[in-house]
């Protein structure tokens, strides 16, 4: 079976694209933005809104999407899986990583 | 671009120039003590609208002076026709003073005091006839022809969701910008959910102490959260926006910072501080929804455009709140507090241009008189930034 899952990818250099519908385990999406163009095979259900990787990203590379940082990979990620919060990290109002005096 | 003359609405001019797209009598309570009897005074006049809150007594400082300004910008609000200021008598913050900001603007402006006025009853029973009269007198003032240039319409997103940065706040500034075109102000506000965007809104700045500002206002809120020693991510994105797909405070301040257009940044104001330019502003507050709110409507905002991916029931006491939904499930499973969809982006039936066309049909109408769902339900949300400890 062949359904055309929607998705968006909103910069040419994101590294992640967004499902417009769900789409679960092991779809073929095809993911295009300007001059690229993605075949991918989804690896986890990824429900409506939520993203998934385009490309691989390594652990500690910064996440691109709307062609702006929003965080870091925790882990190494591969294109089709999941990216949320397990496997992202913000960058920015961490507190946690600060070391108090 | 110079539209200014080809939109009007019906509004209600004011004593100070100023242009009101309702006419309320605001019974404005400066302390915690004095809402109740407040509450119980919109229950018996008509034509009145008030607020609960927990502020206005042991505060010092710029704390003092946030939540001091905030009131006076209620009341000076151009919705309001005028305001009993109702207090309890020994708070820090004192009707008298508030009323005595108030009275520069020209309209009626009265006091009382509980202690003053031999209890919540007597209190009840004074406010109750001054607002009878107040009421009969706005309802005799007639809406007149107004330019857009007048209005000032600010901008939020509340309980976002993935679909927030690609439907509903692009959608809004779309509208941003024609509020902008036609030479009227949009306050973009929320600075929390601005973080991870600021480099992209400090570009558009018409000058380098606006730029500068941007970063300061930035630097000043992320610092707070690091103070604490705590992930920013513990309570922005909420737990509802993870749920929706926002992964990151920055995934969610670049799709935030989209309902800003594409306009020039003309400054960035203090909380609940009126622009003193038309055109895009920026005011500092943080990402609480009620807390923004509150400071935008104080700032002057007569229509406040609201994007929900998640749903809130939101409103303001004095300021139509149209929101609008960045997907078409939440507009059909909350159509009584949903006003508009951008959904329909989402799905491919309708460009953003043409959401953002609808929502600024929609403004002039709410301008002049349609009523939002918020205003239907009686959401009458108030909530102040406190910036300082209570002592």
């Amino acid at each position: 079976m062949n359904i055309a899952f929607r998705t968006v990818m909103m910069k040419a250099e994101d590294k992640v694209a967004v499902a417009l519908m769900s789409i679960p385990e092991g779809s073929q999406v095809q993911v295009t933005c300007q001059n690229k163009s993605f075949c991918i095979e989804i690896k986890q259900d990824i429900e409506f809104g939520h993203k998934f990787a385009v490309e691989s990203i390594s652990q500690g590379e910064d996440i691109i999407k709307y062609g702006e940082v929003i965080g870091s990979a925790t882990v190494d990620i591969e294109p089709g899986e999941h990216v949320h919060v397990h496997n992202l990290e913000g960058k920015r109002g961490r507190g946690d990583k600060v070391e108090f005096k | 671009m110079n539209l200014n003359n080809e939109k009007k609405f019906w509004g209600y001019r004011r004593s100070d120039g100023r242009v009101g797209v309702r006419n309320h009598v605001l019974i404005l309570p400066t302390i915690t003590c004095a809402t109740q009897a407040a509450k119980q005074i919109t229950e018996m006049v008509q034509g009145t609208v008030s607020f609960v809150h927990q502020h206005g007594c042991a505060q010092v400082g710029i704390d003092y002076d946030q939540t001091f300004r905030t009131y006076v910008g209620m009341g000076a609000n151009p919705n309001v026709y005028g305001v009993i200021v109702l207090g309890l008598g020994c708070e820090t913050h004192q009707a008298r003073s508030v009323a005595g900001e108030l009275k520069k603007t020209g309209k009626p402006v009265e006091v009382v005091s509980i202690q003053d006025h031999g209890g919540t009853l007597g209190a009840i029973a004074e406010g109750s006839k001054i607002a009878a009269k107040m009421v009969q007198d706005a309802s005799a003032q007639m809406r007149e022809l107004c330019d857009f240039t007048e209005l000032i319409i600010g901008t939020e997103c509340g309980g976002s969701d993935a679909c927030s940065g690609l439907s509903a706040n692009p959608a809004v500034g779309v509208v941003s910008d024609m509020v902008v075109d036609h030479g009227g102000t949009a306050i973009l506000a929320e600075t929390t959910e601005l973080i991870g965007a600021e480099h992209l809104l400090a570009r558009r700045a018409v000058d380098d102490r606006t730029s500068k500002k941007v970063y300061e206002v930035i630097g000043a809120m992320e610092n707070r959260a690091i103070k604490m020693g705590v992930d920013i991510r513990t309570g922005n994105p909420s737990p509802g926006n993870i749920k929706g797909g926002l992964s990151s405070l920055e995934e969610k301040s670049l799709g935030a910072s989209t309902k800003s257009g594409s306009s020039p940044l003309q400054e960035v104001i203090d909380y609940a501080e009126t622009p003193s330019k038309k055109g895009l502003v920026w005011m500092d507050t943080p990402g609480h929804d009620i807390e923004q709110l509150t400071g935008m409507v104080a700032g002057g905002a007569q229509i406040v455009l609201f994007t929900t991916g998640r749903g809130t029931p939101t409103g303001s006491p004095i300021a139509p709140v149209i929101k609008i939904s960045t997907n078409t499930g939440l507009f059909e499973k909350m159509a009584d507090n949903i006003d508009l969809n951008a959904g329909t982006i989402i799905e491919g039936k309708e460009s953003i241009e043409s959401v953002g066309q609808n929502i600024f049909d929609e403004i002039e109408m709410v301008a002049s008189g349609k009523l939002t769902k918020s205003e239907i339900l009686k959401q009458c949300d108030f909530g102040i930034w406190r910036i300082g400890p209570t002592f």
